[in-house]
């Protein structure tokens, strides 16, 4: 499947966040989302997912608009984990998990609906607490039961919103590993808003820098992640270093670091 | 990734994969034997509630300021419902007390209970705030202004067609009645729209439930109001109708609230696993194709149909829509669509409970039941905001 973006452009009130961009994304790829604070990395996601609706453009999947697909088959279609996670009272992680399988049922779960659950939280290990609420869990086990739930909901392609950002080292790397394993696996397509670039350069196919309302280049990770990209869109100087598992991001701070000197 | 540990023969891979399929067979296994035991308690609870349910509406026809014996209770009930097989009982006005004074009482306690609970379950889903109910958000008062001016103001709007009756399946209807719930019902929904106004600013819990207070105050000048300009008898009406009876117990007051009540209770039901899913977020809830802004806008509708319905014949009974779902929220997690049900049991046999405390505590008077709950709740409410889990959180 191929989800293009065509033109898009989207903001708040006369504000524009995003100014006329086109893309495509497809099956069986990460696509990794780069950008500053503010860059509208939140805003193409939501819009990606139709949280918010395009103000100019159109988004399609397989040459359908977005815009004119019954809700319910597009909730088949896309799964999002937001960067805010939100929960109420008494909520646990099975009920939680179960939200993704809403579009699939009518008023109860099948033995199918609970499988592809129970799998879901094995797959993203919160299977050890799935009757405990939410509220006494900790942040990286909250975002794992998030991202469970996206995969309950068995999508094509699978929007994230920094789903690292509350995740120690391991639970980044791990968390990312599986995507990647999920979306070759099953054929889906990942598109994940990143500001870890070390981990955009080793997971991603391909990454898209968004600055200033606009791309500022998409591509293979190698291409595009580069001393003069985060020169230009960070304002940090920055070189990319090999060693023999791969690139790497070394960044340096100019008020201490002997940036002149460097190799 | 050179730091996978190759296997160190092909029978070792085979083993290793052999014995992760099986572990994740048992956990699946223990995964779905948990969520069938958890469904088996749940419908246990709400059976136990049904249970409850059906003790409290036993006893309250039961018990008043004549007590009448059980069987001779029931067998009055049996024989209005199969006259040729069960006879009435020798004691002839038992048949007067229950069929024209405690049946429509008891299942006027029970509606409205059902009522309030299931529309304190709903509100508290879709507004994602364990402190509303149509009591703590204001619906309750609105809608008894509407009421009360409907009282005072009535036979001056509507002329005397205000106190003409006219015959509907048998039973007498009042043309009142009707404007009462008619007057509630506008000014409970006024009431629910200032608060989704307000919740859409900042929907806090603070807010809401503050919004909630001052829209009740507002209402509450209105109906001092009316109440300072009434004459003497509209005066009497009104005070005693605030403060939360069930003497407005008619048959026409029940045949006008069951149609409402109802379908409103099915038409909630069904709306359960979309309440469930906003439980994670406005925006995981639109990914999972619900409209979000409808499901809100339809659910407080009917939730504050059916509780400024009841207000209009009760009065102002307060906390039984914050009361019922907390308790059931405690014991059986969150699951709208097995909270609705136990809740709106729970809240009709606390409803039923407390108006047979009401009606036997200074036999043979009886004092208003929305007094009982009003001291039952407000303890409640402090205990509900000040334990440690919530206190961070107002």
């Amino acid at each position: 499947m191929i989800m293009e973006v065509d033109g898009l452009s989207q903001g708040y009130g006369n504000n524009l966040v995003i100014d006329d961009i086109s893309f495509t994304a497809k099956s069986g790829e990460l696509l990794t989302v780069l950008g500053p604070n503010g860059c509208g990395k939140s805003t193409l996601i939501k819009t990606l997912c139709n949280v918010l609706s395009p103000k100019k453009g159109t988004i399609y999947v397989d040459k359908r608009d977005l815009s004119n697909i019954d809700p319910k088959e597009m909730a088949r279609l896309i799964g999002y984990v937001p960067q805010t996670m939100t929960h109420f009272g008494h909520s646990t992680v099975y009920d939680l998990v179960l939200i993704g399988r809403r579009p699939y049922v009518d008023w109860s779960y099948s033995t199918n609906d609970l499988r592809v659950a129970a799998d879901a939280m094995i797959t993203m290990n919160v299977n050890a607490y799935i009757s405990r609420n939410i509220r006494e869990l900790s942040g990286g086990q909250r975002q794992r039961a998030f991202i469970a739930r996206a995969l309950a909901q068995e999508p094509n392609f699978y929007i994230f919103d920094e789903p690292t950002s509350s995740f120690d080292l391991r639970n980044q790397l791990d968390t990312m590993r599986i995507m990647r394993n999920i979306i070759h696996e099953k054929e889906a397509c990942l598109i994940v808003a990143l500001h870890d670039l070390n981990l955009a350069m080793r997971y991603s196919d391909r990454v898209m820098v968004l600055n200033d309302r606009e791309i500022y280049d998409i591509g293979e990770p190698e291409d595009v992640i580069t001393s003069k990209m985060i020169k230009d869109v960070y304002g940090v100087t920055a070189d990319i270093m090999e060693d023999m598992h791969g690139l790497f991001v070394r960044t340096y701070d100019i008020n201490t670091d002997l940036v002149e000197d460097r190799a | 990734m050179t730091n996978v540990q190759e296997p160190v023969d092909r029978f070792d891979a085979e083993r290793d994969r052999i014995m992760s399929t099986m572990q994740t067979t048992i956990e699946h296994d223990r995964i779905e034997g948990q969520y069938d035991t958890s469904q088996r308690s749940k419908v246990l609870f709400i059976s136990a509630m049904g249970a409850l349910t059906i003790i409290a509406f036993i006893c309250s026809l039961a018990i008043g300021s004549v007590d009448i014996p059980i069987l001779d209770a029931l067998s009055v009930l049996g024989h209005h419902l199969f006259p040729s097989w069960i006879s009435l009982p020798d004691t002839a006005w038992y048949d007067t007390i229950i069929m024209m004074e405690r049946f429509p009482r008891t299942l006027l306690c029970l509606m409205t209970g059902v009522s309030l609970a299931a529309a304190g379950t709903v509100m508290q889903g879709l507004l994602r705030n364990p402190l509303v109910s149509p009591f703590t958000l204001g619906v309750s008062t609105a809608a008894s202004f509407g009421a009360a001016i409907s009282i005072v103001f009535g036979s001056s709007i509507l002329g005397g067609a205000f106190y003409s009756t006219f015959s509907f399946l048998g039973f007498d209807m009042t043309v009142k009645n009707i404007f009462l719930v008619l007057m509630s019902f506008a000014f409970g929904m006024f009431s629910i729209l200032l608060v989704l106004r307000i919740a859409k600013r900042d929907s806090s819990r603070a807010t809401l439930v503050l919004s909630g207070v001052v829209i009740s105050y507002l209402f509450q000048a209105g109906i001092s109001f009316s109440k300072y300009i009434s004459n003497d008898e509209s005066l009497r009406e009104i005070t005693n109708w605030l403060m939360g009876g069930m003497w407005n117990a008619t048959w026409s007051a029940i045949v006008i609230m069951t149609p409402i009540v109802i379908p409103c209770i099915i038409y909630l039901e069904k709306m359960a696993l979309d309440i469930n899913s906003l439980s994670a977020g406005d925006e995981i809830a639109r990914n999972v194709g619900i409209d979000v802004g409808k499901l809100r806008n339809k659910g407080l509708i009917a939730s504050t149909l059916i509780a400024s319905t009841c207000v209009a014949f009760t009065g102002v009974i307060g906390f039984i829509g914050l009361m019922a779902p907390h308790m059931c929220r405690m014991i059986i997690g969150n699951d709208t669509r097995y909270i609705l049900p136990a809740s709106a049991l729970l809240g009709s046999s606390i409803l039923m409970f407390s108006d047979i405390v009401a009606r036997v505590i200074i036999r043979p008077d009886q004092i208003p039941v929305g007094i009982i709950l009003y001291f039952i709740g407000g303890i409640f409410f402090i205990w509900m905001v000040t334990r440690s889990k919530w206190s961070g959180k107002l």
